[in-house]
Formats: C-alpha cells, sequence, structure tokens
C-alpha cells in the first residue's frame, strides 16, 4: 500500500515542486483582470488572462492596502507575486504582492533596454565596485529632504556613529525633474571631495515612483562616482538600475545608514574586547615566559651546574685544608730560608761592605803607619849611623882622637905648607880650647915618611 | 583639517589595535616586543574608547545647490 500516494501528498509534492523552483516566484506578469471580487475581509480574488490563458489570483489585504486605484474588470494591469498552490482545491494560484495599472509597460520595456546597454558598457562591472569605508568621516545624504527617508537615514547614521558628519544634498526624487536633480546632486557631491561615502536614494513608491533611478543619467552618475555610492532606494523588493551602478546595494534608507556605519556600541565592544585580549595575550605571553624561565632553573642543565658547583665547593674546602696544611708545613722551612735570606742580606747589606771597608782601611791605615813608623825607625837608626858616623867625622871628634884645626892669623883654615910661613902666629884649634901657636919651620913632607892618619 | 587628521588617526589607531591583538595573540612575539605591544596596546584602546565616549553632537549640514551650506534645522527631523 505504501507505494501508493494519497492526493495530498502529490499535492504537497506539486506545492513544492512550484515554490521552490524560482521559475514562478517573485515575477511580474502582464494581464488583464477578470472576475474581479473583493472579499469583506479585504482580500481581493480575480483572475488574470490574456488572449491565450488565465489563472486565478489573489491579492490579500496587507499587500492590496497599499493600491493607489481600485482594480475593475478589464483593466490592464502589471502584477508581482508568486505562484502557490491552495491545497485544499489542488490549485495552483497566483499571490499578487504588488499591482500597477498597465501604463506602465513601457516602462519595464525601457529599464530592460536600458539596463542590456548599461551592462554591456560596463557600468555593472563588479570590479568597478569601489569598497565602503569602514570608518567614514563624513556622509553625504542625497534625498529628498522631507519625508521618512532623510529622517531615517540621519537618526540612523547619528544612533549609530555620532562621530560621522552628515550633509544633505537635497533633491528632488520624483517626477521629470528628479533624475537630473539626483545626478547633478551625486557629481557635486563628487567634486567636493569631502565625502568619504554617499548615499543616495529615497523612500518606498511605484514603479513610476522610483523611476528616476531608473534613468540612464542617473545611472551613469553613480557609475562614474569616484566616492563610493550606497544606493537606498524603495523597499527590499524595489530594484533599480541604480542599485546596480551603485558601490553597494542598501535594501531601504535605515539599511543604507546601518550599511554606511559601524555601531559606535559596537565599536566600543571592540575596544573593550581588543582590551581584555591584549591583557590575556601579554598576561599568557609573561606566563609562558615564566614557566619557561622556571622549566629552564628546574632543568637538568641547571641544577646539573649546580650540584656540579656544590661539589667544587666540597673540592674547594678540601684543597683549602690542605693548602694550609702544607702551608703549615712549609711554613717553618720557609722562614727558616727566609731568615737565611735576611740574614744573607743584612749579611750584604753596604753597611756591611762599608764596615769591612772601612776596616780595611783601618787595616790599610794600620798597615801603612807601620810601613811608615818601620821606614821612619830604619831612617832614624839609619840617619843615627850616619849621625854617629858624622858624629866620628866631625872636627870635635876628630879633635877628641887628637887631631887639631889650625887656623892662620887672617882666620883663614891652614891647609897647606903655604898657609903658615916660619914665624907666622897660628891659632890652634883643639876639642876643649885654642892655642896660639908659632910656626918654628916650614919643611915639606917627605915621602917615605907620610904623618900618620 | 585637524580634524580629518584626527579621525584619519583614529581609524589608523583602531586598525593597529586590531594588528596587536593579532601579533600578541599569535604569541611567538619577543618577550621585550611583546611588552611593549602591550603597552602600546593599552595606550591605543585608551585613545580609542576616550574618542568613541568623548562625542560631539553633530550638526547636520544642507549643501544647497549653489554649493552654500546651511544647518538643517533640527524639528525638521
Amino acid at each position: 500500500m505504501s507505494s501508493y500516494l494519497s492526493v495530498a501528498d502529490v499535492t504537497t509534492r506539486i506545492k513544492r515542486l512550484l515554490e521552490t523552483s524560482g521559475m514562478v516566484q517573485n515575477v511580474w506578469i502582464q494581464a488583464e483582470i477578470s472576475n474581479f471580487k473583493r472579499h469583506s475581509r479585504g482580500h481581493m480574488y480575480f483572475s488574470l488572462k490574456d488572449d491565450r490563458s488565465r489563472i486565478q489570483s489573489v491579492m490579500f489585504a496587507g499587500s492590496n492596502k497599499n493600491l493607489t486605484f481600485t482594480p475593475e474588470d478589464g483593466m490592464s494591469v502589471l502584477v508581482r507575486g508568486d505562484v502557490t498552490v491552495y491545497e485544499p482545491f489542488g490549485q495552483y494560484q497566483l499571490m499578487v504582492k504588488e499591482m500597477q495599472p498597465d501604463g506602465t509597460g513601457n516602462l519595464f520595456a525601457a529599464y530592460e533596454q536600458l539596463k542590456k546597454k548599461l551592462t554591456a558598457a560596463g557600468y555593472f562591472a563588479q570590479d568597478k565596485k569601489k569598497a565602503i569605508p569602514r570608518l567614514p568621516k563624513h556622509i553625504a545624504v542625497i534625498t529628498s529632504p522631507t519625508g521618512a527617508a532623510v529622517r531615517d537615514m540621519i537618526t540612523t547614521l547619528r544612533r549609530r556613529y555620532p562621530l560621522v558628519k552628515v550633509t544633505l544634498l537635497p533633491v528632488l526624487v520624483q517626477g521629470p525633474d528628479a533624475a537630473p536633480s539626483i545626478a547633478r546632486a551625486i557629481r557635486q557631491a563628487d567634486e567636493t571631495g569631502w565625502f568619504d561615502t554617499i548615499i543616495a536614494g529615497r523612500g518606498g513608491g511605484s514603479i513610476e515612483d522610483l523611476w528616476a533611478f531608473n534613468e540612464e543619467e542617473t545611472v551613469l552618475a553613480a557609475a562614474s562616482c569616484r566616492t563610493p555610492v550606497i544606493s537606498a532606494v524603495g523597499h527590499e523588493t524595489d530594484t533599480t538600475l541604480f542599485d546596480f551602478a551603485a558601490d553597494l546595494r542598501a535594501p531601504t534608507p535605515t539599511a543604507a545608514a546601518e550599511l554606511a556605519v559601524p555601531d559606535i556600541t559596537e565599536m566600543r565592544e571592540f575596544v573593550h574586547d581588543r582590551r581584555g585580549r591584549i591583557h590575556r595575550a601579554a598576561a599568557e605571553r609573561f606566563e609562558r615566559a615564566q614557566d619557561a624561565l622556571k622549566r629552564l632553573e628546574q632543568s637538568y642543565a641547571f641544577r646539573y651546574p649546580k650540584r656540579l658547583i656544590e661539589e667544587k665547593e666540597q673540592q674547594l674546602d678540601w684543597m683549602t685544608d690542605r693548602l694550609k696544611q702544607r702551608l703549615q708545613e712549609s711554613g717553618s722551612r720557609k722562614r727558616e730560608q727566609e731568615r737565611s735570606l735576611t740574614n744573607r742580606l743584612h749579611a750584604a747589606h753596604p753597611k756591611k761592605q762599608l764596615e769591612r771597608n772601612r776596616e780595611q782601611l783601618q787595616e790599610r791605615k794600620h798597615q801603612l803607619e807601620r810601613a811608615v813608623r818601620k821606614l821612619h825607625q830604619e831612617k832614624a837608626s839609619r840617619l843615627e849611623l850616619q849621625l854617629s858616623k858624622l858624629d866620628l867625622l866631625s872636627p870635635v871628634q876628630l879633635m877628641r882622637k887628637g887631631y887639631a884645626l889650625p887656623y892662620a892669623e887672617d882666620g883663614k883654615l891652614v891647609r897647606s905648607r903655604e898657609d903658615a910661613p916660619e914665624k907666622s902666629m897660628l891659632k890652634l884649634r883643639v876639642s876643649d880650647g885654642l892655642l896660639a901657636c908659632r910656626v918654628e919651620s916650614n919643611t915639606p913632607i917627605q915621602k917615605e915618611d907620610p904623618p900618620h892618619e | 583639517m585637524s580634524e580629518e587628521q584626527e579621525n584619519h588617526t583614529f581609524e589608523t589607531s583602531m586598525r593597529q589595535l586590531e594588528e596587536i591583538v593579532q601579533r600578541l595573540e599569535k604569541g611567538d612575539v619577543p618577550l621585550e616586543e611583546a611588552m611593549e605591544l602591550f603597552q602600546e596596546g593599552m595606550k591605543l584602546s585608551k585613545d580609542c574608547h576616550e574618542r568613541l565616549t568623548k562625542v560631539e553632537k553633530q550638526m547636520t549640514d544642507v549643501l544647497s545647490e549653489d554649493g552654500s551650506l546651511s544647518t538643517l534645522p533640527e524639528e525638521e527631523l
């Protein structure tokens, strides 16, 4: 039995098939209204048809309350909606979300035509998109100075990011002058060079209302703008060519403001968070460094030298002891050596030398004295001898021996016969006096008879 | 001009703050540098925080077509 499907199962499958394929979801349809019925609860039921086919349609109160016209049978309309399945009847139907009178059929054609043209010209190229500054300083808002859109954008910008400066460029956003007005404002904003970001847009409305944002002039202004542009046109479901040309498409004006600036609360949180992370990261880093240090300190490499040092310490003690011992031992020897050396030093002292020299000198002096004395004695004794010899020879001595000295009368010593003529008086000097004598004779002495010596 | 410079520094500060956090969190920074980064980061975060807290109320200007500037009346918002 399980190979049979229930009717409900089949319907569910069909529903799923239809609703997930995307082929008949959010489609624009050009058709004529027939069998229009407005239910007392506000929902609208009708058929959409063209000359070949028809489709059951429903437009719920929530969608049709914005309609600016009342649909009626035979009216040509443009509708947007999803094809769904009404399960109780197993019937597919179009759930209409938007409806416009079909005076605008030509607008869609124009839209598609321009889209094709501008796409081919490269105005929508993704690689031409500029990044929206994350922290803009000055934002240009290009929109109508009245209405919800400008208020939504400015209040949202201020609330989210009060640091940003906002300048409004009031423009017409509707009517035949809107496109030139918007294009001019975009160029003006771009040329001032004041702005980091330009937001251009308007609130929701019909396709005619938004049309200025589908015109070539506006689209070209956005595409050639050097300042990043955020489009903020209509509701989420409205897609304009301006959206394609902008660097960023926001679904609504409020969303554009949100995309244009960061939330200051989030930024404070960001700073706060980074502060905490820096703290944690730094603390972790320091802890890691500390752990690493501790590990190193406890490592074998560190403890080993410690033990090594302890060992060396012990060794040092032991060696110190030995050294002391040796010192004591060798101390006495050394002292002896030192003493002897001192003695030798003292002995070698110049004073000693001097003394010795002085002694030597004294010695020499004594020797000299002795020698001189001896010499003197010798000389003296020799002198004495000579003197005695001399004495022996002295006339007095000779006189004592019997010799006498005869002096002539003139006082001259008589040395020969001639000095004492006969009868002359002589004085004869003897050892102890003078004798007056007369020469009686004067004869020469014979050879044979020499006088006595 | 000085305001522009200040704002520029603010954005730079935010970026630097983020960079410092990332570098510190990578953990392979030499200790001395980590200390410097930490101090720098603290300074930056304080600076950023102060700027974000001390916000003056900004007036919205209106730039007209002829290039003249006026202030948007508050009651219009």
